[in-house]
């Protein structure tokens, strides 16, 4: 899958689109989460992180197609 | 009809936000413009940098005008903030609302910025003199 990274998490993992083909068996938000963590430290070192399927918030329990846009939000901070 | 104004743009323009918000149906607006402030816990800010994840921000945006146009039953809108770097006292964001009467655009007002600064998935960066600082990322 395809995954965009923004603010800090694209400083993390030094890039702003990541193809990540290691998660199999209809992964979930959480699977993503998780995988993230264990690869990059520094996801665990942040306040939150959420992920976004096609422009809009996810759970932990939503499964992740092949085709979704799929985006990692760090904590927010505009205004 | 109502009106919104919802954008992400490169330079905000703070002229002409009563001609954005001007209603024939309403008696109030309200609006509330965030600004660069020179100092963060007493160090010198340079600038901050705003990027933002567009598609998705333009939607929570417009959910936001959404609920507060129901909520307070507003007459316009404007929800606009600002990406790339921004100097000291420079505008960064603007929001406004206008309704019959006043209470509702403040609190909607209120509403529209608390809310667009939980949600919406826009990001800043402090510059200082010596270091760059990603806000709220880290507890």
């Amino acid at each position: 899958m395809n995954v965009l990274f923004f603010g800090i998490t694209r400083d993390i993992v030094g890039t702003s689109e990541l193809l990540i083909s290691d998660l199999v068996n209809k992964p979930t938000v959480n699977d993503l989460k998780e995988y993230l963590k264990t690869r990059y430290s520094e996801f665990s070192k942040l306040t939150s992180f959420a992920v976004a399927v096609n422009n809009e918030y996810a759970k932990d329990n939503v499964p992740l197609e092949r085709n979704d846009e799929i985006a990692i939000i760090p904590p927010v901070s505009g205004g | 009809m109502k009106k919104l104004n919802i954008q992400i743009v490169d330079t905000i323009d703070t002229s002409n936000i009563y001609a954005k918000l001007s209603h024939a149906h309403s008696g109030g607006i309200c609006v509330f413009i965030g600004t660069v402030r020179e100092f963060t816990n007493n160090e010198e800010v340079i600038a901050l940098e705003f990027e933002t994840y567009k598609a998705m921000a333009l939607k929570e945006m417009q959910k936001i005008a959404d609920e507060a146009v129901k909520k307070w039953n507003l007459n316009s809108v404007v929800m606009e903030h600002a990406v790339g770097a921004k100097k000291v006292e420079e505008p960064v964001v603007i929001v406004g609302a206008s309704a019959a009467h006043r209470p509702e655009c403040f609190e909607a007002c209120r509403y529209l910025i608390d809310t667009l600064k939980e949600r919406v998935p826009i990001w800043k960066k402090e510059m200082f003199k010596n270091k760059e600082v990603w806000v709220s990322a880290h507890p």
